[in-house]
């Protein structure tokens, strides 16, 4: 028996339900004491296609899914026409029996598994909808996996549904488990949960940043919805009121940003989700933003484009372009979160750094990231490391003491002015889009220039020091050194454990989760690598041009991918036979 | 009490002399006053433009935001702090040509907003392009041949997306136009004043001499019900030989933008409310989601 790190996929069309279901027994081995990373792959259409959970279980914290499968739940036969090579030797296909299984799909190491998945649901759950639900039946007692943990799923999400619907689930649950009984002792691998585990969480990127930014006082959201940036809109739209954040749908992105920057003028911590092509339309008022000096945090969960490109898939190709986005120059930072943890962390931190400085920040999410489930420690989401910090903001009291006209714009050393809320009557000012002076006038006057441009520019310098440094992991002065940004951290990491468990100190990870103003560090850390290899989500290597424009280092190779799918361990260990 | 004085700075506008946006500065500041408005109590919201840059004319709040886009900055504003009171000013190229579609959701929302326009049918900062409020035909640099568009009609689309308030004025008729003013800031809902503005430099076939002959107050037509919403859209319309200013529509409005949102309705401004971390009940909340 082989038993810890079990990969279950479930492929259907879509409109099955196949995301709803897929994590709801996501949730199952999660309480069931498992660690878990869930991977959804959709296409961009509401019926149709071709779409598949992947769910990846074991006894130790997984960083990414993985690429054999154990078992193949199939609700229609285009599941297994896209999915039955990717089985293990000794896995199981269940599929409908409805549709005999052809010659050229049966696989003799593979163990046919079919089942009138549609006629039983229907039959016992009153619903064809329930296939999955049995398949997933299936799956449990193939696995072994104690089925109380599903159960107490299913009553927890049919609660509001009444006792007939959670009674019907759990029949469907149940005739899988019993079907599989007569297939088991020819599959050899187990699932067990693990009693007594601490109780963990399930969440994704999504939830994790919208987690991290309300914990951070977010209380202003405007967006327009766009994959896979919208969630967080819809995160904000659905909890936000409790706890007293405003979120708001508007008419397109420019008015999202416009939005968001009034009210940040205003006071409050304004937040703007999006993806690259929604972004797109935010540059300028980005450069709005950045004139006057208003703190604003813009997110952006990058899919393939250009312009629709690949709407439902991932990429990390936006990274210059954020860089840059506007015309002329400020101060900006640009942040990559590459876990659940980073990007609860940065949820928070954007907005104490937004405020600091006075100036845009972006936390730049991928599909992968905002969209994969991994369970966590409760603690692995640190609401107690949460700092609120407003930056040079005035008090009422410290206006009630204000002698001399306000200076909204006020020369300093660091760049950075006293700010105060438009609403006291010794603190009148108007916020300028046009080059000012300090108080602001309108001001065209050459001297006055390069002393207003100086002084956004200057707020660059200590914005260096609050950039997070790139992060190692793996063993020191290994000969081997991969160097990733945002969410490709976590298979780059699993790639490293599997190369060094091959060969001890073979490989480690230097991950950038800070990009602009770029880590003053980095180049002291890149040069304790002997020999590094970029992982990264684009064509043309951006986190290795930004190394060459930063640092004037030169990497030694590269594994890219730009076919919308995520990163896995066995693509960059492939990619690396050929860097 | 509020005073003119209050708002007074020290200021020289870059507008030509007897650009109709003096009138409509004058005029404001007037209403203001009469409304015993202080300048620390208001937020005026512009785009880019000649008049756009009013607010650094007189002491107030102000955001010059960018061209077209003042709408979405004022309803993030009074969203933020809807103690205080907002108003936008914008010309025709910025808040009905880039900003058009702005203006329309706006309207569509009755936030409690303020809006002027300082609409003078012509691009005057650019030097002298027909805007969208050019009437067909108009020859100008970039339309040499005549213009080929319709033009906009703003007061019947706000009629048309739901608003209660909706008037034109006329800085020929500063008194007049200091009342429409003042009435639209009373209004408890989002209220439109939008205003002819005589550009003296680059459309003066459309300066005071074309209006003073043609323009006529709806409140001295005996039988105007103002009340009528498809007579005054019908009335928003009319341009030619005789012009009507004043009040073309007035209702009870609903609740505005703010006063919907679950969070602000009857409650303190967002930017009043102490902000700290989360507390622990609040994170036990958040985190049974996940288990």
């Amino acid at each position: 028996m082989i038993e810890n790190d079990i990969t279950i996929r479930i492929g259907g069309e879509a409109g099955m339900g196949l995301e709803s279901s897929g994590a709801g027994f996501a949730k199952a081995l999660v309480r069931g004491g498992l660690h878990v990373f869930g991977v959804p792959d959709f296409y961009s259409r509401i019926r149709g296609g071709h779409n598949f959970f992947t769910l990846r279980a074991a006894c130790d914290p997984l960083f990414s899914i993985a690429d054999p499968v154990h078992i193949l739940l199939a609700l229609d036969m285009e599941s297994v026409r896209r999915h039955i090579a990717d089985l293990v030797p000794g896995g199981a296909v269940v599929y409908d029996s409805k549709d005999p299984l052809s010659e050229a799909l049966r696989r003799e190491d593979v163990l046919a598994i079919p089942v009138a998945l549609s006629q039983l649901a229907r039959e016992i759950g009153g619903l064809e909808l329930m296939r999955n639900t049995l398949a997933l039946g299936i799956a449990a007692g193939l696995l072994e996996f104690d089925l109380s943990y599903v159960e107490s799923i299913i009553r927890d999400n049919f609660a509001k549904k009444g006792e007939d619907v959670i009674t019907s689930n759990l029949n469907v649950i149940h005739k899988g488990a019993e079907i599989a009984e007569a297939y088991k002792a020819d599959f050899p691998f187990r699932l067990h949960a693990v009693p007594n585990a601490p109780q963990r969480i399930l969440l994704n990127g999504t939830q994790a940043f919208s987690m991290g930014a309300l914990a951070g006082g977010c209380r202003f959201v405007s967006g327009y919805p766009m994959t896979p940036g919208s969630p967080v809109l819809v995160w904000f739209a659905q909890n936000g009121a409790k706890y007293g954040a405003v979120a708001k749908h508007v008419e397109d992105e420019i008015s999202a940003i416009n939005m968001a920057i009034g009210a940040a003028i205003m006071g409050a911590r304004a937040l703007v989700p999006t993806s690259g092509g929604g972004y797109a339309l935010m540059v300028e008022g980005t450069g709005f933003a950045g004139i006057s000096e208003t703190p604003v945090v813009i997110y952006n969960a990058q899919r393939p484009g250009p312009a629709t490109g690949l709407p439902t898939r991932t990429e990390q190709a936006d990274l210059l372009f954020m860089l840059h986005a506007s015309q002329d120059e400020f101060p900006r930072m640009v942040l990559a979160p590459g876990t659940l943890e980073e990007a609860f962390h940065l949820g928070w931190y954007a907005f104490n750094v937004a405020e600091r400085y006075q100036t845009p920040v972006m936390v730049l999410s991928d599909q992968f990231l905002a969209d994969a489930f991994r369970s966590l420690e409760a603690s692995g989401l640190d609401f107690d490391a949460v700092e609120i910090d407003r930056g040079a903001l005035l008090t009422d009291a410290d206006l009630d003491a204000l002698t001399e006209r306000y200076k909204r714009y006020q020369i300093t050393e660091s760049g950075i002015s006293p700010r105060a809320l438009p609403g006291h009557p010794n603190a009148i000012w108007v916020t300028e889009s046009n080059e000012h002076d300090e108080y602001p006038r309108i001001e065209e006057d050459a001297q006055n220039r390069i002393a207003q441009q100086s002084k956004r520019m200057r707020k660059a310098r200590p914005m260096a020091q609050d950039v997070p440094p790139p992060t190692w992991y793996g063993p020191e002065g290994a000969a081997l050194t991969l160097v990733c940004w945002g969410s490709t951290y976590g298979p780059a990491r699993e790639a490293v454990d599997r190369l060094n468990a091959q060969e001890a100190g073979a490989a480690n990870l230097l991950h950038f989760s800070g990009l602009e103003p770029f880590p003053p560090t980095a180049e002291a850390e890149l040069r304790k690598a002997h020999k590094t290899i970029v992982v990264e989500g684009n064509y043309t290597g951006q986190l290795e041009i930004l190394i060459r424009a930063r640092t004037g280092l030169s990497v030694d190779g590269h594994v890219r991918r730009f076919d919308g799918r995520p990163f896995r361990p066995e693509f960059i260990l492939a990619g690396l036979q050929e860097a | 009490m509020v005073t003119r004085d209050d708002y007074r700075i020290d200021e020289k506008p870059t507008w030509c002399p007897g650009c109709g946006d003096y009138g409509i500065l004058t005029a404001l500041i007037r209403a203001l006053v009469e409304h015993n408005i202080a300048p620390h109590e208001l937020m005026i919201v512009t785009g880019i433009g000649c008049g756009s840059k009013l607010p650094q004319y007189m002491r107030v709040n102000g955001m010059h935001t960018l061209h077209g886009r003042p709408w979405p900055a004022a309803q993030g504003a009074k969203l933020a702090n809807h103690g205080m009171r907002v108003i936008v000013v914008h010309g025709d190229g910025d808040g009905y040509g880039e900003g058009l579609g702005h203006f329309v959701h706006a309207v569509r929302r009755n936030p409690g907003v303020t809006e002027i326009v300082q609409n003078n049918k012509i691009y005057g900062l650019t030097k002298g392009q027909f805007s969208p409020t050019s009437e067909k035909g108009w020859k100008t640099s970039t339309s040499p041949y005549g213009s080929a568009e319709e033009p906009a009609q703003p007061l019947a689309l706000a009629i048309t997306h739901g608003a209660t308030f909706v008037a034109r004025g006329y800085p020929g008729e500063l008194k007049h136009l200091i009342w429409l003013i003042g009435e639209a800031l009373e209004h408890p809902g989002y209220a439109l004043v939008d205003i002819l503005q005589p550009c003296v430099s680059f459309n003066k076939p459309r300066a005071y001499e074309y209006y003073a002959e043609r323009v006529y107050k709806l409140e001295d037509e005996a039988g105007y019900d103002p009340n009528n919403r498809t007579a005054a859209w019908e009335r928003a319309q009319e341009w030619g030989e005789h012009i009507p200013i004043g009040i073309f529509y007035r209702a009870v409005p609903g609740p505005t933008f703010e006063m919907l949102d679950p969070v602000l309705k009857d409650s303190t401004p967002l930017v009043k409310r102490p902000l700290g971390k989360l507390g622990s009940a609040q994170v036990d909340s958040l985190l049974a989601k996940l288990r």
